[in-house]
This record gives C-alpha cells, structure tokens and sequence, in this order.
C-alpha cells in the first residue's frame, strides 16, 4: 500500500509538473479545441449468433447387427467446435464418419459457437437378425445308442443242431463280445442287455422254445464268467420264432441257430 | 456189402408192414368195405332258393364225406331222373305178359329210371342209402325237406329212415347250416357225431421276417367262418382249448418273455393267467380233462420243467424238475391221470409218458428222429403226434400209437411238412399243419389218412387245435 508519505510526494510532483507547465508556454489562451467530431453513426458490432446445424443424418438410419452406417453432417456459421457424442468426438464443422453401433443409438451432434451451441440428433437402429439355423449335427456329436452298439460291438454266437452247449468258435466270440459288452454296460450304467436264444426251423416249435432258452443261458453263463455283471444280463428265447431267414439250407440254418444281444427293456 | 445192406433194408421194411398189420386201431381207422354205401344226388331249389343249392349240395357231400364212415357213391353212377321226395318213389309198371314173339328180344327189366328205390341199390349205383330233397322259399325263409331213404326196404312207404324240415335265413350261410344239420341228423342214424357246431382254434401268421406277427383265429371245421380272436400285434404261439370248449390257453411274447394266456371264447375275454416272475419261459399249456388245472413249461428252476396250476395261474406245483428240456405237456383227456410230454432226456426229442405226479417216465417213440406234438384221442387209448422216422431232419410226418401197446401208424409221407396234429372230438378225424401246398396251411383228414381236405388258404397258417 502506498504509504502518506508517498501519497504527498506523487501529489507535490504533479502540483510540480503542472505548475512548470503552466510557466512554460505564456501564450493567450488558446480558441477552445474544436468540438470533436460528432461520433459516425455506426451500427454496434452485430451480436454474435449460434451455428446453424444445416444437416446431420445417418445413412442406412436402420442396420443389421453387425453393419455400419454413415453418418453425415454439415454445420455453418460461427461454429468453433462440433461434436458427435457416443464416442465419435470432436468433427470438423462438415464431415462424415462410419460407425457400427451394436444397438439402437442415438448420436447427438453438438456445434458451439460465440453465439451459443445448437445440437441435431440421429438414431441408427440395429435389429437384432434372426438366430441362423443351427450348423448340421457332425455324425459322430452324439452317444450311440445300446442298440447302435449292440450292432457295431457285439457279434451273435453260433450253436451247433439240437445243441446249447457252446462250441469253441462261440466261445472265441463270446470272449471277444465281453470286453464291448463291459464297455457298454459301464458306459450305460442303467441299460441291461437281453441275450435272445433263436433256432432253426427244423425241430418242432414247442422243444424249440426251452432249446433256445437253453442257448441263451449257456452264453449268459460263459459272459457272467468272463466278468459281466450277472444282472444286467437278461435271457428270452424266441425258438424258431423269428428267424433271420427262411431258406431250407444249411447256410441259413446255421444263421439262425445263434444267441443274439439287443438292447434289454 | 451193398447187397447185404439192401437185404437188410428190406428185412426191416416187412418187418414194418407187419408190424403196421398187427396195428390195432379199432375205433378209429375205418374199415372201408364194410362201409354202408350213400348216394348224395343235387338237391334243387325253387326259384328263390335254387341260388344257394350249390353250396347246400357241397356242403352236404362234405359233411357226409368226410365223416368217414360211408362209401360215398360217385354222383356220375346215378341213374337220371333224381327223385325230389319220398313221394316219387313209384313201382314201375309191371312188365306186360304178353308172350314174347319169335325173334323178339326180351322186354329190360323194369325201371324207374331213378324213380324207383331199385334203380338206385341196382348197378352201377349200388347203394345202401339215398339222401332225396327239395328247398323252397317260405315267409322269406329258406325250408329244405329231407329224406334219407334205406334202399334195403323195398315199400317206400317205409323206406324213409330220416324225414325232416330245416328252416334257416335265406342266404347262403342259411343253406350251409341246414346243410350241416342234415348231414348231422343222418350221421346219428349210423352213431356217428358230427363236428358241425365244433370249433377249430389256429394261429395265422403275418407281418415281415424282421416283425413277425401270429394271432388265435377260429373257424369251422370246414374251414367257413374264420375269425379273429387275439389283437396282439406279437407273436403268440402253443393253443390249447378247454374240453367244455369255452376257454383257449395259448403263449404270448406280447409282454417280452414268453408267458401264458387264458381267455374265454364268447365272448373274447382275458381271463389273466397268473405268470411266475422270474421265469424266462412260462409256455405251452394245456387244459386238464375237468378244466380247473393247465399244466404248462417253465424255466423257473432251469430250462425247462412241467408244472401244473390252477386255471388263473396261482398254486402252481412242479412235476419235473429234471432240467432236459422237457416240452408240451398233454394231459389224458380220459383218465387225467397221465401226461404225454416231449422231452429232449435221452437226446433227440421223443415222446414220453408219465402220470401225473411225475413219476413212471416211460419213452413211448423209439428214440429214431425226433417225435413231438403229442395229442391224445377223446378216449385216452391213443395219440397223434409229429414224427422225422425214416426222414429227413425237420421232415415231420403225422403218426398215431395205440399208447399201450406202443404200435403206431404213419397217416402222411413226406408231403410236405406235416405237424401239429390235433384230434376232432369225433375221435376220427384229424387236424394238422401241412406245407404240402407251397405253405404252412391248416388240413383235415380222416385218422386212417385220407380225406385230406385244405381248410385255410390265407398267408401263412399253423398249430390247429380241435374243440368243442
């Protein structure tokens, strides 16, 4: 703060300085000094107006999920920053810009001037596609079924004529079949498997019928020794009543003298 | 060495037929030689009726026919006018006296021309009997009137041994059954019975290899009216029928495992045999002779014994127990006091006798082939049963033994597969399979083996059982 002391010293110069003007020049006293000129009539500086936003679209204004599109804007005027809200930013006054909104958007172009801020808006609508149509089921996806391994795994045994007791070639099957028939049974762990007993057509229907029970146990048996859980095995003899075929030879004979595995009930 | 072996066939081969010639069969094969002798000429119609007098005709020469025990008169020995009542039976003119001119031949004897009882006993028709008749259309009905005319009696007058008048709808099946009853009314004359009015139980086989489907059919013993009995869409197997012919016992795989059904026939109803569990096979049952037991296969206690239990399945007792695949058993409709069983004990299946509590096992087949399908005549002394001797392994023939004396009889050979034989309750005739036609068909025949007569020829058809 000034102090007094200087207050009086700042007042004693110009007391000073305007008495030694006063000295100096001792002339009439000058005309008065011309009236100065009467200010021009001049319009006060125009008041500064807002930017005008002449267009701001976007171009599809409806997309697939997962298409751009494009939106378009122009602005003049006394514009000093424009910008497009939803992460698009600060644009040049005139521009365009793609974009790829993932739903329905809304963007907001905000332009701001000396003269205020104007703000246009434009919505790009995303419909949601409709869920393609699923890829094809690859072959092998699901599980087999018992009836499907039964058929891949397992082979039938044989018999001779009027026999149930098993020969070696179906005791080789046999053998080969416990291990696909464990497998199973582990991998269905509330499946059984029916072990049917057929015959040929050739003794009468009525012998057949125990013939073909007697089958059927014996290779129940023969699997329950080699380690098949016992009751997940079932027996049904058919007899001679559902052959794999009906020739009068050997061939089919043979066929149909077998114990063969399905899936149990 | 071939010689010998040739020899030695042929030493078997006599010792066969003499065996066959020591055969007594008394009661049922028919002695063709005394067999009274029965013309059956057309009988017609008026004209509403004459429509249906073809089957009325066939149907009559089939019942009579086949009952066996006539000497059928062939229809092309009869003389030409065909009388239609007692009443046109008239004595010829006598033969004038007028005495013979030289070179004149003599006058034929005198004749009817069909009209008179002697035109028909003379040659060529030479018979005993002659059945004469006539329908008409009455009130809308079909009316025959029917005589059977003894041609020992030489007054018509008293000839007519049988008169009688049926009255049946107007149709076809009306003709038939008047037919059938006739042919019945005649047969008790000579103490005969007739089947018309018995029942034929069979299974008819359709579907495909892989879904086979056999389901209880009946029909009459002509073969007429089949019908469905079972709905199953399975495969059922092994009939039997009740002696009073009002309940069928058969196997069912409808409900997985072999396992027995008992229904009433009229109507179709599952009386709901009572199955074990825990048996893989419950089969074949049959009927006692009194109705309130079946005996029946199960491999409760291995595969496979015979059992015995009340008709509905409960208090069920084993009878053997030996674990040989022992099959159908077939009580003696008689005595009920033996059981005919097939069994594989000894080997190849044979046919076995028992009573009923298990014990005195006899084997009554020889043990050559393989012999099943035993069936027991009405009055117990014999059975019918399915035989492989002298032929090929499955190559069944039909058999029956005289049970006590163990001699039998072959009745088919070697036509065909030939099984399943059942008796008719006439004792004289015999149901069976037979693939002599190209398939598995139902067949009748006298118990001597002739009168073979198709009775099914739709698909495929099997196990005929013979009831009431």
């Amino acid at each position: 703060m000034f102090s007094k002391r200087k207050i009086t010293f700042i007042c004693l110069a110009v007391s000073i300085a305007l008495f030694a003007e006063g000295c100096k020049k001792k002339v009439p006293a000058p005309p008065p000094p011309p009236p100065p000129p009467a200010p021009a009539v001049v319009a006060p500086p125009p008041a500064p107006t807002a930017p005008t936003v002449a267009q701001f679209s976007a171009e599809p204004s409806s997309i697939q999920r997962g298409q751009s599109a494009t939106l378009r804007w122009e602005v003049s005027g006394d514009v000093s920053n424009v910008a497009i809200n939803q992460g698009v930013g600060t644009v040049r006054s005139t521009g365009s810009q793609n974009v790829t909104p993932t739903s329905s958007t809304t963007y907001t172009l905000t332009a701001t001037g000396p003269g205020g801020s104007v703000t246009s808006s434009a919505t790009v609508s995303v419909v949601t596609p409709p869920p393609p149509a699923p890829p094809p089921t690859p072959m092998a996806a699901p599980r087999a079924t018992v009836e499907q391994r039964l058929g891949s795994d397992v082979q039938d045994a044989f018999f001779d004529y009027d026999k149930s007791e098993l020969n070696a070639e179906a005791r080789d099957a046999l053998t080969r079949d416990a291990g696909s028939l464990k497998a199973i049974l582990s991998e269905f762990p509330t499946a059984t498997i029916t072990i049917e007993g057929h015959c040929d057509e050739r003794g009468s229907a009525e012998y057949n019928l125990g013939l073909g029970d007697r089958r059927a146990s014996s290779a129940k048996e023969f699997l329950v020794s080699l380690g098949v859980p016992a009751d997940r095995l079932m027996t049904r003899s058919y007899g001679k009543e559902r052959p794999q075929c009906t020739d009068a030879n050997e061939t089919c004979y043979q066929k149909n003298r077998r114990a063969h595995f399905s899936p149990g009930q | 060495m071939k010689r010998i072996v040739r020899i030695m066939g042929g030493a078997a081969a006599t010792l066969v037929v003499l065996a066959a010639q020591q055969t007594d069969f008394s009661g049922v094969i028919r002695k063709n030689g005394q067999l009274p002798a029965l013309a059956v000429p057309d009988f017609r119609g008026d004209a509403g009726a004459q429509a249906f007098m073809a089957s009325f005709n066939q149907t009559l020469w089939s019942d009579l026919d086949g009952a066996g025990i006539f000497r059928m008169v062939p229809k092309g020995q009869y003389p030409l006018a065909i009388p239609q009542q007692l009443a046109d039976f008239k004595m010829p003119s006598p033969p004038d006296n007028t005495p013979l001119r030289r070179g004149q031949a003599p006058p034929p004897p005198p004749t009817g021309g069909g009209l008179w009882l002697s035109d028909w006993s003379n040659p060529p028709a030479q018979a005993n009997y002659v059945t004469v008749g006539y329908s008409a259309v009455q009130n809308s009905l079909f009316v025959l009137r029917g005589w059977l005319v003894d041609l020992s009696i030489s007054s018509p007058a008293n000839a007519g041994a049988l008169a009688k008048t049926y009255i049946e709808s107007l149709d076809e099946a009306g003709a038939r059954k008047a037919a059938h009853e006739f042919a019945a009314d005649i047969l008790e004359r000579f103490g005969a019975k007739s089947l018309f009015g018995s029942h034929i139980y069979f299974l008819r086989h359709t579907g495909t290899l892989k879904a086979p489907v056999q389901e209880v059919w009946v029909m009459d013993p002509d073969g007429k009216n089949q019908k469905q009995i079972t709905h199953f869409n399975a495969i059922s197997d092994f009939l039997d029928v009740s002696p009073d012919g009002g309940k069928i016992a058969f196997t069912s795989w409808v409900r997985g495992n072999p396992g027995i059904f008992v229904f009433s026939v009229d109507p179709v109803r599952d009386l709901r045999f009572y199955n074990q569990r825990g048996a893989s096979v419950t089969a074949s049952p049959a009927f006692t002779p009194d109705g309130k037991q079946i005996v029946f296969v199960s491999s409760v206690s291995g595969c496979c014994g015979i059992f015995v239990a009340n008709a509905d399945g409960g208090n069920v007792h084993p009878i053997t127990t030996s674990r040989s695949n022992d099959a159908e058993p077939k009580v003696n409709p008689k005595t009920g006091s033996q059981i005919a069983f097939s069994s594989g004990r000894s080997g190849p299946e044979q046919i076995y006798l028992m009573s009923m509590d298990g014990a005195d096992v006899e084997r009554l087949t020889d043990g050559t082939g393989e012999a099943s399908n035993p069936s027991w005549h009405p009055d117990g002394q014999f059975l019918a049963f399915a035989w492989t001797r002298g032929f090929m392994t499955g190559a069944f023939n039909i058999f029956i033994m005289n049970v006590a004396r163990r001699d039998y009889q072959q009745l088919t050979h070697g036509e065909g597969k030939n099984e399943n034989p059942s008796w008719a309750p006439d004792g004289k005739h015999i149901v069976f399979m037979s693939t002599r036609s190209g398939s598995s068909q139902i067949w009748s025949m006298l118990a001597d083996g002739t009168q073979s007569q198709q009775l099914t020829t739709q698909g495929s058809n099997l196990h005929p059982v013979w009831g009431k």
